[in-house]
Formats: C-alpha cells, sequence, structure tokens
C-alpha cells in the first residue's frame, strides 16, 4: 500500500490499514479540514500519514508545540465553524487536561474529535490510565472502536454527533486497535470547509464564572441528550442473542475481538452487548439487556468503568445478580488483555472444558538474552552522555553526589546500563522542575537531560522557574533537531515546509537567555574534548548553566556520497573494552579470541569512537 | 474458513529486520486473495533493536493475536528468540528460524547471556513436529544482499504446504511493499527461500 492510496481510494474499495491510518481516512470522510497533535506513541502515525498528505488533500495540518496548544487550536478551529481533529496519546490528555475540561464546557460549533490513544500494558508509555475516566470527569462523550474498519467510521459518526450536540467527542483507542491492521472497506471522501468564520455570538467562549455555571447546566442537558441517542445507537449493538441462557457479557473496545473469538471457538451460549459509544452509559440500553439475566461478565481494558454502572443499575433497581469482571478478580485489573485472559476468564465463569494443548516443551535453564532498545549506532546522545560522564569523573564528583533527572525521548536510554543517567524522570518537561527542586532540597549536583522537542514541549517554565528561584543545575538540551523517539516529528526548534509555506524557527539559545540562564552555550557533541571542557564549566557553575548539545539525529541525517569508514588497528589496541563497555555503541563487539572489532551491518560511519579510544586504535580505513 | 481452521502466524526478530514489513506483504496478499485477515504491530520504542513482534491471523476471528500454543507458523527472524515464542508453540506449529544470532550489547556488557542455540533446537526438536533452521543470511547475501534475509524466510514459509496465501499473490505484494529498485534481489530471496524449504522436505 502508498501512502496516496489512504486519499485516492475510491468509495467501496477496500484497505488494509493500520487503526492509525483508518483514522486519517475516517477524518477525510467526516469533512475534517483542521487537524493537530503532539507526536506520541501509540498515536503518532495518525500524524505521520497526515503530515505527508495534508498538503494535497487540503487539510490543515500542525505538530503542535505540546498537546495542550494542540488541543487549543483544534478547538478554535471548531468554535470557528470547521470539523478539527485532535490526537494524541493517553497522557498526552493530561497535558491538556485544563483546556480539555473546559471545552466541554464551551462546546463547539464545527464538530471536534479527540482521540486518545490509551496504551495498557505501557508498551511505550509511563502509566496505563484509562481515558474514559477523563472523558467522564470532563462530561465529553466517548466511542471505543475496536478494529480499524470502527475506528473509520466512529470518526464519521463522532464528528456528526459533536456537531449535533455542539460538544467535542472523544474516541478512546488503545495500542491494540491503533496498531491493528485490518480490512477496511472505504466510504465516500467529503471536502471540508475550506476556512473559517468565527461568529460574535451568544454563547460565547469565555468561561468566566457567571458563564460556566450557564454552561455547566447546558453541558449536564447535552449529556442527557447523549445517552438517549446512545440508547439506540447503532454502535451499541446486541450481537449474540440467547434467551435460554441467562448469562451475558458486556464489552467494548478491543476485548470485544477476544470475546467473539472466544465464543465462537467453544460455541457458547451467551448473550453479548457490544458498547462503541460506551459514556455517556446507555443505560436504559444496558438495564434491559441485564434485565433477564442471572450472571453478566463485564470486559473491557483498564478500568472498570463499565463494569461499576453495570452494578450501579443493579443496586438502583434492587436486583439480584452477579457481576463478574475486574471488581470480583475475574479477570485482571492491570495490564492489557489477550485471548488466553479471556479465554480462561469465560471458560472458568461458564465452567467449560478446555484441552490442554500445551505441548510441554522444556526451555528450563535457557533465557533469551535482554534485548533492552537502545540507541542507535551513531548517535549523537550517546556522544552527549559520554562526554557528561567523563567531566563528571574529570571533576571528581562522587557518583552519589549527583542526581541526573531525565525526561522523555530516545536519551531516557540513559537510564541503562553502562551510564545509568536517569534517577528521576516522571513526565514531558520534568527534568528541569524536579532539578529546580532537588537543587533547593539538596546540596548535590544536578543534571538535567531534555531534547529539543520536549524542552519546547514543557521545558520553558521550569527553566524560568530555577532561574528565578536561583537554583543550581546544569541543564543539557540534547537537540538532535527532530522529534526522534516517536518517529522523527518537526519540531519549533526546525524549518518546515508545508507547501511552500516555511516556518518560523524558533531559538533554543535565544529561548534560555531570554529565561535568564546565566551560562548558556552550544557544543557538537562529535567534539569529545570541546565537550567534556563545556560540561566541566557548566557542572562548575553557580546558577543554572544551559549547554545546548546539537548534532542532527543519525536516522535522519542527510548522508554525504564520500564517507569515511572505520577499523580498529589490532596492532595499537589493548582490548581496554573503553569503546565497548564505556561508550557502548552496539556496532562494537568482542570476537571470541577477544578481539574488538566493528559489525559494518550496524555502524554508522559516524567517528564517535575514534575519539573514545585512548590508544587512538580506531582509525579511518585505508 | 470455519473458526477451527483460521490461520495463526507469529512473527519475532529484533528491531530493523523487517517484522513488520514481511507481516503486511501476507496479510495484503491474504487481502487480495478474498480471505480475512488481521494484523498487530509493534511501534516506538521496542522498534530501537528490541524484540519486535507481528502477528497475524487469516480466515475467521477478530483479533490478531495468535492463542496459547495455537500458532500455526512461527517465523524466527533470529534464533534465541524462539525462546520468547514457547507460550504460542503447539505440537503442530511449523517453525522456521534464521541461524543467525544477533548478540546484543547487554551479552557484551556481561549481564545477560546469549542461550546456546543447539540446546534450543534439541528441546524444541523433541515437542513438536516441523522445525527447520534456515542459513537465511548465506542465501541472502547470495540473492544480492543481506537484508533480504527475512524474505527469505517468507519464501520458506510459503513452501509450507499448509501456507494459505497463494504465493503469485505474495510476490504481488512485495512489489507494492518494498522500494521498487530492491523487487528483483527480493524476488530472487523469495525464490531462494522456497526452493531451500522444498529441498529440506524432499
Ligand atoms: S577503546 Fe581502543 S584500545 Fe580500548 S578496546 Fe576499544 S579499540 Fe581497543
Ligand atoms: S563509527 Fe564507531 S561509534 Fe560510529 S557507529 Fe561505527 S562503531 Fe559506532
Amino acid at each position: 500500500m502508498k501512502v496516496q492510496d489512504i486519499y485516492e481510494k475510491k468509495q467501496g474499495e477496500k484497505l488494509f490499514l493500520l487503526g492509525n491510518e483508518a483514522a486519517v481516512r475516517g477524518a477525510l470522510e467526516a469533512g475534517i479540514s483542521f487537524a493537530s497533535t503532539y507526536p506520541g506513541t501509540p498515536s503518532s502515525e495518525i500524524g505521520n500519514v497526515l503530515a505527508r498528505i495534508a498538503h494535497q488533500v487540503g487539510v490543515y495540518f500542525e505538530f503542535s508545540v505540546n498537546e495542550k496548544v494542540a488541543l487549543e487550536v483544534s478547538a478554535a478551529a471548531a468554535a470557528a465553524g470547521l470539523r478539527s481533529f485532535v490526537f494524541m496519546k493517553h497522557v498526552g490528555l493530561n497535558v491538556a487536561a485544563d483546556a480539555f475540561m473546559s471545552t466541554a464546557y464551551t462546546g463547539v460549533r464545527g464538530g471536534m474529535i479527540i482521540l486518545s490513544a490509551d496504551d495498557p500494558s505501557m508498551h511505550s508509555s509511563q502509566n496505563e490510565q484509562d481515558n474514559r475516566i477523563m472523558a467522564q470527569l470532563a462530561g465529553v462523550p466517548v466511542l471505543e472502536p475496536s478494529n480499524p474498519q470502527e475506528m473509520k467510521d466512529f470518526m464519521i459518526y463522532g464528528i456528526n454527533i459533536s456537531e449535533q450536540l455542539k460538544i467535542p467527542v472523544m474516541i478512546r483507542t488503545t495500542t491494540r486497535v491503533s496498531h491493528m491492521r485490518g480490512i477496511v472497506e472505504l466510504g465516500p471522501i467529503k471536502p471540508g470547509e475550506k476556512e473559517g468564520f468565527f461568529k460574535k455570538e451568544e454563547p460565547g467562549f469565555t468561561i468566566a464564572p457567571a458563564f460556566a455555571r450557564k454552561m455547566r447546566q447546558e453541558l449536564i442537558k447535552k449529556l442527557n441528550q447523549l445517552e438517549v441517542i446512545g440508547n439506540t445507537s447503532q454502535l451499541n449493538k446486541v450481537v449474540r442473542k440467547n434467551n435460554k441462557n441467562k448469562v451475558g457479557i458486556i464489552t467494548s473496545g478491543v476485548s470485544y475481538n477476544y470475546v467473539l473469538d472466544t465464543v465462537n471457538k467453544y460455541s457458547l451460549p451467551v448473550n453479548i452487548l457490544k458498547l462503541g459509544f460506551c459514556y455517556p452509559f446507555p443505560r436504559e440500553l444496558m438495564k434491559n439487556f441485564i434485565a433477564n439475566l442471572d450472571k453478566i461478565i463485564v470486559i473491557e481494558e483498564v478500568e472498570p468503568f463499565l463494569e461499576k454502572e453495570v452494578l450501579t443499575i443493579i443496586g438502583q433497581e434492587g436486583w439480584q445478580k452477579k457481576v463478574y469482571g475486574k471488581l470480583d478478580h475475574t479477570l485482571p485489573h492491570i495490564y492489557e488483555y489477550n485471548p488466553d485472559i479471556i479465554e480462561q476468564g469465560l471458560t472458568q465463569v461458564l465452567k467449560v472444558e478446555v484441552a490442554e494443548k500445551n505441548p510441554g516443551i522444556d526451555f528450563s535453564g535457557l533465557t533469551p538474552p535482554m534485548r533492552p532498545p537502545v540507541l542507535c549506532p551513531g548517535c549523537p546522545h550517546r556522544s552527549t552522555i559520554y562526554a557528561i560522564k567523563k567531566a563528571v569523573q574529570g571533576l571528581k564528583i562522587k557518583k552519589e553526589n549527583i542526581i541526573y533527572s531525565n525526561d522523555i525521548g530516545c536519551y531516557t536510554l540513559a537510564m541503562q546500563p553502562p551510564y545509568y543517567m536517569a534517577d528521576y524522570g516522571i513526565c514531558m518537561g520534568s527534568s528541569i522542575g524536579i532539578a529546580s527542586g532537588m537543587s533547593k532540597a539538596t546540596r548535590q549536583k544536578i543534571v538535567a537531560l531534555i531534547g529539543d522537542s520536549t524542552f519546547f514541549h514543557a521545558g520553558i517554565p521550569p527553566l524560568i522557574n530555577a532561574v528565578h528561584q536561583k537554583a543550581n543545575i546544569m541543564v543539557v538540551i540534547l537537540d538532535n533537531e527532530v522529534t526522534a523517539m516517536t518517529g522523527g516529528q518537526p519540531n519549533p526548534g526546525i524549518l518546515t515546509d508545508r507547501g511552500g509555506e516555511k516556518s518560523t524557527v524558533v531559538s533554543i539559545e535565544e529561548l534560555s537567555r531570554a529565561a535568564g540562564a546565566g551560562y548558556v552555550k552550544t557544543i557538537d557533541p562529535g567534539d569529545l574534548d570541546n565537550s567534556v571542557e563545556t560540561f566541566k564549566e557548566g557542572l562548575q557553575y553557580e546558577g543554572v548553566s544551559v549547554i545546548i548539545s546539537r548534532s542532527p539525529c543519525i536516522m535522519f541525517v542527510k548522508r554525504e556520497k564520500e564517507r569515511l569508514t572505520y577499523q580498529i588497528n589490532q596492532d595499537k589496541c589493548t582490548r581496554c573494552l573503553i569503546c565497548l563497555r564505556q561508550f557502548n555503541c552496539p556496532a562494537i563487539f568482542q570476537r571470541e579470541d577477544g578481539s574488538i572489532d566493528i559489525n559494518y551491518l550496524l555502524c554508522t560511519d559516524c567517528g564517535y569512537c575514534v575519539q573514545v579510544c585512548p590508544q587512538k586504535a580506531i582509525e579511518v580505513k585505508k | 474458513m470455519s473458526y477451527k481452521k483460521s490461520y495463526q502466524i507469529y512473527i519475532i526478530g529484533v528491531g530493523g529486520q523487517g517484522t513488520i514489513k514481511t507481516a503486511t506483504i501476507i496479510g495484503e496478499a491474504a487481502m487480495a486473495q478474498g480471505l480475512n485477515v488481521v494484523m498487530s504491530e509493534v511501534h516506538g520504542m521496542a522498534q530501537r533493536g528490541g524484540t519486535v513482534v507481528t502477528e497475524l491471523k487469516i480466515g475467521k476471528g477478530l483479533s490478531p493475536l495468535n492463542e496459547n500454543y495455537s500458532a500455526d507458523l512461527i517465523l524466527a527472524f533470529e534464533p534465541s528468540e524462539l525462546l520468547r515464542t514457547i507460550t504460542v508453540i503447539g505440537k503442530n506449529t511449523n517453525i522456521i528460524a534464521s541461524c543467525s544470532a544477533i548478540i546484543p550489547f547487554t551479552v557484551s556488557l556481561g549481564i545477560s547471556k546469549y542461550p546456546d542455540i543447539n540446546q534450543i533446537i534439541e528441546r524444541l526438536g523433541k515437542k513438536v513436529n516441523n522445525l527447520h533452521l534456515i542459513d537465511a543470511e548465506r542465501i541472502a547475501k547470495e540473492a544480492g544482499n543481506i537484508i533480504t534475509a527475512n524474505i527469505v524466510i517468507l519464501g520458506a514459509a510459503l513452501a509450507t504446504p499448509q501456507f494459505p496465501v497463494k504465493k503469485d499473490l505474495i510476490i504481488e505484494s512485495l512489489k507494492q511493499n518494498l522500494p521498487a529498485r530492491s523487487i528483483d534481489m527480493n524476488i530472487k530471496a523469495l525464490e531462494m527461500g522456497y526452493q531451500e524449504y522444498s529441498n529440506i522436505l524432499n
């Protein structure tokens, strides 16, 4: 499949789409003409695809500086009457929460979709929060697709109810839906409005208390209306009816797939209610479904969101029914589900015999080697963190006296051996805030490590705070001129070209100086000696020092034609293993005879290792 | 296809070995053949040199994730990764693995050990009926470039008797999904893998 297929293929045709790609097609079929995001796994591919096609399909698309701004720009577009789409990973919604809560109150004029990609099992995240609860807190309706086809279809459904009730709609996906590929039958593309116009009509969008009180009333009214719609929505359906059996399953999202596969596999005689429009809870529908059942099994990922509502309904009705789910430990409360967890849970409740299939392979004593993700061979971050280590050693600062507050990006991998340079790191931008606080709480030396994109995202206010409060810290901004971890998106420090419209580049140096940092220097991590000396200065500086280590990410760097290649001069090499064990480039390895060599499949010819070797044994290959 | 006949594929490799591409080629070919197909991929942090698993279900079935001890086919692009597939291997699973080890940095740092591949094969051989190790890197080099090793394994998979997707559709899909310059080389790699496995069978 080519990326153009997403907009070129016609109604009725089929594509094998990733959930995230299906969301893009859905946006085009929904008449969305404005989209924004801050990249984050598992939602990133939506932005990657939009970035490539937005100009051709007449959609305005931006990688915003952070999720809050992304939500605000899309909210503005919707207030101006355009149909807009903002998407982010689940924890991105925490950053956007302030704007999110208020947008529920103000409402929208054009339809607005807020897609939250949750990450149960934390494949690429710091927590597994269930953003259906965030939506409930805000009072925003939630749609939960189970597969790429639904991902596309729900975009259209969501835009329609959003516009009908003038309220933003959340689409909540999880990693296994966002990153599931399936056959999607396409509908017609609906060109969106090209230009909006913000009408100065009542009710406005200013959420001062007097207005907010009215808006709160309105919001509750809208939620009541939405509940009525949900009760008969085509997204909520009884997919199995079995009048004789008094067992029913209520399920949503990806869990539905596991449920149906298991039910089919064992021909289980159960009733199944699938909820695709799960909040506001379609209480009437749920009540009618439950009414004649004795046992209800609720199957959903992360929190017992629907399960608690089922219990509420049963309590209100004064019924006696048994509810199985997370709360009674039939199913686990942590991590994502899979076919086996559901099979086990269902067969246990329904008392079905499961044939033993385990062939009993004995792998005892054999374990696969650990393969944690690593910084790429040639990654400039490795040289930066190596130089920091050297500077710390050079100044004879004891290990226990230096704290590394790290941040979110590829350089988080500095937490691993042999570097161990991540003592604290909780969320985007936290490195500088934590450093600022540590410096007030202790007399230890603090180094904050933060990337260019993360600095723009949430690093500037804490930098101002650190300066203002006279913290004593060294901030290292690892600027690889791209948002690398999520696949190479631009950020405000980079010149981008949107169909001829060039972006304005924002300077990290000027920002740092304007914030009041007393020591600001830029280094090239490729120059090891200078880097070490600069870090020494930065570490000794009293106050806030900012060192910008700038070199492009090796994954996105434009290769010159003539490159030098490197080899180990075995006569000079003393096998000290510094290149291997301290610098730790994955392209360097030790042969069985003890000699050191370079794996040319992995080596990127960056040449960083040349400066690392004390014997000058790594040489240009002639 | 009835439910029981849904065909489950589990592909495991290390970041950069083309795990997702291989699965996408199979998936699009299955769709072209008129079969239902679902696939699960991994993106993000794990792609940086970590283990990458991609799963497919062809035929009936809504979830792409393989069920316990029920994979029909396992393709391992790295032999020690077979240890991570123990939960999906059944008695009749077809297993095709590359014999070329990729040793992670944790081994050179001395914080993890690389297992004895012969042991893995021997223990597996006691319980499963169809296990084949292929020198995919050597064949890939002969085909033109070592990076086609994943396609060599895919070629071998096509030669397994139960593989549900037709070879010519796989080749069509391969043309759609790989860079134009590398198509001839990849088709050669696919054919050589196919031949290698056919020879083993005969
Ligand atoms: S750092 Fe130099 S001397 Fe030491 S093992 Fe590496 S190549 Fe050999
Ligand atoms: S040149 Fe040296 S540091 Fe760079 S990738 Fe090759 S071996 Fe690693």
